[in-house]
Parts: structure tokens; C-alpha cells; sequence
């Protein structure tokens, strides 16, 4: 994150000093910051909600039980996670709410497994797989009905909205696809060192620490 | 029809609680109260990334990238009026609307481009902001191969969505 964030930087200041357009690159570098607070300001509304939602929902049991449904999509993605962890519900809860295109409700049950999923962790400063399967799943839009473009196709006077549902699912899959290929890939290459044995271990079925 | 879903889900969930017996405002109080403290862990990302986006935006760079990835794209076979959308879809969510708004207005909805960026946007997200905004609530400092995963997947988006729609209506209109 550090290169692309430095990269993005240096890059703004020399195109912004080729293409004259400074003034914006200045105005950008200060405002932007007030953009984000007024950005959080709305998270923390919808995050207060959601998780009083989800206590409501963990204290009564709903939460094991939808957790039970995406148990097989879910068990099969993330291998560290067990059936019974907080971090399990968490992701089925954040699964359900992307796939009802709830977009308010899906981060702030994505950010509960995080955090659950960097407690399991031990809250090393390496992600773990399991975390960057569960980002990759979050940067993919996956929803049964795509609302905002929808929405927006209708305003733009689309004869019919709905017509490209069945291409944005399977691009969905297919881009989701892709992304989860590379994250297998990538994944022995980007170990940090030390922990690969550990995780042969796990595989091989020994007991967990 | 989408009207329906959070204010039922809204019901189901409290319903649900008060028929297991559970104080069911107390509850919601409860998870409220923790899930605001987790705001503050993610506001150090978001201003370093939002600015970071900003600048770039302002800077006229994707111009730049534009014109450098048009054969890329034709190689691919994305049509040229999708490149500043596929640009910054991942770097910026209202940008990408913006950008939205506008191939719909100019081209129409129902045409092949017009699609062809409703696909793209309906499956796509924005990566980087998920980035930031995810790993911001641990202590993760080391994303390892998050990033290349996740902009994987956003290549593959865009260009299945200009196959798919190739596939489906044709690339007439």
C-alpha cells in the first residue's frame, strides 16, 4: 500500500504540473480530507445500526442460523475459519447483506470479520489468507439485483432497466472468479517466512494452536 | 420492490428476537455502542486514501492513462468509451457514478456502450476504498497479494462485461 499510495502522489504533482492543472492537484491535496470525514460521519451512522441489528440478531439465534445456509460456500472458502468463530458469522451475515444489495449493511458487518478475522490472526502485521480471500469476495459486487444501475438506466430512459441482470451475474462470477485464482496463486509466493510450515501443518489435518 | 427489503429486514429481525425472548432494544444498544468506536480506526486510511485519489483525479493522469491504454483496449476488445469508466471505478466510487451518469446520457441506456457500463458497474466495486476501509479496522500493515487479487477480478469484470454484452444484444447499436 505504501508504493501506491507514494506512487499515486508523485504522480498527481508531475501531471498536475504537465498538464497546468495544478490549482486542482492543491485544492484536491486539502479538501479531500473533509470529504473523508463527512465519509465516516455517514459510515458510523450505518455502522451504530447495523450492529445493533446484529446483536439483535446474534442474541436470538438468527445469526447461527443464516450462517448454517452459506456454511457450504463459506466453509469451503475460508479454511482457517471454524464453523462455530465469531468471525464465520460475521461473514455470512456480510455475504447475505452483499447478495440483498444492502451495499449500508454489508461494510459494517465486512468490518465486524475483519476485525474478528484479525483477532484469529493474533493481530499480526501480515493479512492472512483468509483475510485477503474475504477482501477479494468484498471488492467483487456480488448482489442478486444491481439497484444503482438499474436505477440509473431507468432515469436515462432505458426501455427495460432489467435487462442486463443475467450478464452482470455471470460477470460477477467470472470477474470473482479470476480474483480468487490469482489470490491461489499469489498466495505461497506472498507468505511471509517462518509460517509455512505451520500452515502445511493445519493442512495436514494437526491440531490448531 | 427494493423499497421492501430493509424495512421488512428491519421487522424480521426484531420480530425474531422478541419471539426468542430477547430485550430487544437493550441488545440493539449494545451493538450500536461497539460499532461506533470502530470509526476512528478507520478515518486515518480513508483521509490518506481519499487524498491520494483525489489528487490523482484532479491531476488529469487518467487522461494520461487513457490515451496510453487505448490499444490495450481494442486489443481486448472494450470499446474506448469505456476506458475512463473502467479507469475509475476502482479508485472512485462517486467518480465512477459521475462518469456513469454521463456514457448514459450521451450514448442512451440500451445502446451497446450504454450496456456495456451498466455491467460494468453493477459488477464491479470500488477496490481500492474496500481496501482501505477494511484493513483500516486491523493491524494489518502488510496486504501481501490483496491488491493484485482484487484488481484481478476488476480486469475480469471489465472485460467480460464487454464480451457478455457482445454475447447477449450484440454490438450494434
Amino acid at each position: 500500500m505504501t508504493y501506491i499510495w507514494v506512487g499515486m502522489l508523485v504522480l498527481s504533482v508531475i501531471c498536475g504540473a504537465l498538464t497546468g492543472r495544478m490549482e486542482g492537484v492543491s485544492a484536491a491535496a486539502m479538501g479531500e480530507c473533509i470529504k473523508a470525514v463527512e465519509l465516516s460521519i455517514t459510515l458510523l451512522g450505518s455502522l451504530c445500526l447495523w450492529g445493533g441489528v446484529m446483536n439483535i440478531a446474534e442474541k436470538s439465534g438468527l445469526t447461527e442460523k443464516i450462517s448454517g445456509w452459506f456454511y457450504p460456500l463459506v466453509g469451503r472458502l475460508f479454511s482457517g475459519v471454524r464453523r462455530d468463530s465469531p468471525a464465520f458469522a460475521a461473514i455470512s451475515m456480510n455475504l447475505m447483506a452483499n447478495l440483498l444489495g444492502l451495499g449500508n449493511a454489508a461494510t459494517p458487518l465486512g468490518l465486524t470479520a475483519m476485525r474478528e478475522l484479525d483477532r484469529q490472526n493474533g493481530e499480526r502485521e501480515s493479512a492472512s489468507d483468509d483475510m485477503i480471500t474475504f477482501v477479494v469476495l468484498n471488492t467483487a459486487s456480488l448482489q442478486l439485483i444491481p439497484t444503482t444501475a438499474a436505477t440509473l438506466r431507468l432515469k436515462a430512459g432505458s426501455q427495460n432497466p432489467m435487462e442486463i441482470i443475467t450478464c452482470v451475474w455471470l460477470c460477477s462470477v467470472l470477474a470473482l472468479a479470476a480474483g480468487l485464482l490469482v489470490n491461489r496463486a499469489l498466495r505461497g509466493a506472498t507468505r511471509p517466512r517462518g509460517t509455512k510450515s505451520a500452515a502445511r501443518r493445519i493442512a495436514k489435518g494437526g491440531s490448531r494452536p | 420492490m427494493t423499497a421492501y427489503v430493509v424495512p421488512l429486514l428491519l421487522c424480521a429481525f426484531a420480530l425474531y428476537g422478541i419471539s426468542q425472548k430477547v430485550p430487544v432494544f437493550d441488545a440493539f444498544m449494545e451493538g450500536a455502542g461497539e460499532n461506533a468506536k470502530v470509526i476512528l480506526r478507520v478515518l486515518p486510511s480513508l483521509v490518506g486514501l481519499m487524498t491520494a485519489v483525489g489528487m490523482f483525479k484532479a491531476s488529469g493522469a487518467l487522461d494520461l492513462l487513457q490515451a496510453g491504454l487505448a490499444p490495450v483496449a481494442s486489443l481486448l476488445q472494450i470499446p474506448r468509451e469505456i476506458i475512463p469508466l473502467a479507469l475509475l471505478r476502482p479508485i472512485s466510487g462517486s467518480g465512477a457514478m459521475v462518469i456513469f451518469q454521463d456514457v448514459l446520457q450521451s450514448f442512451g441506456p440500451d445502446s451497446y456502450i450504454g450496456r456495456v457500463a451498466s455491467v460494468l458497474m453493477g459488477s464491479t466495486e470500488t477496490t481500492f476504498y474496500t481496501l482501505a476501509v477494511y484493513y483500516g479496522v486491523t493491524h494489518v500493515k502488510k496486504t501481501r497479494h490483496t491488491l493484485p487479487s482484487a484488481l484481478s477480478a476488476d480486469l475480469a469484470g471489465f472485460v467480460c462485461s464487454a464480451l457478455l454484452v457482445r454475447l447477449f444484444f450484440g454490438a450494434a447499436g
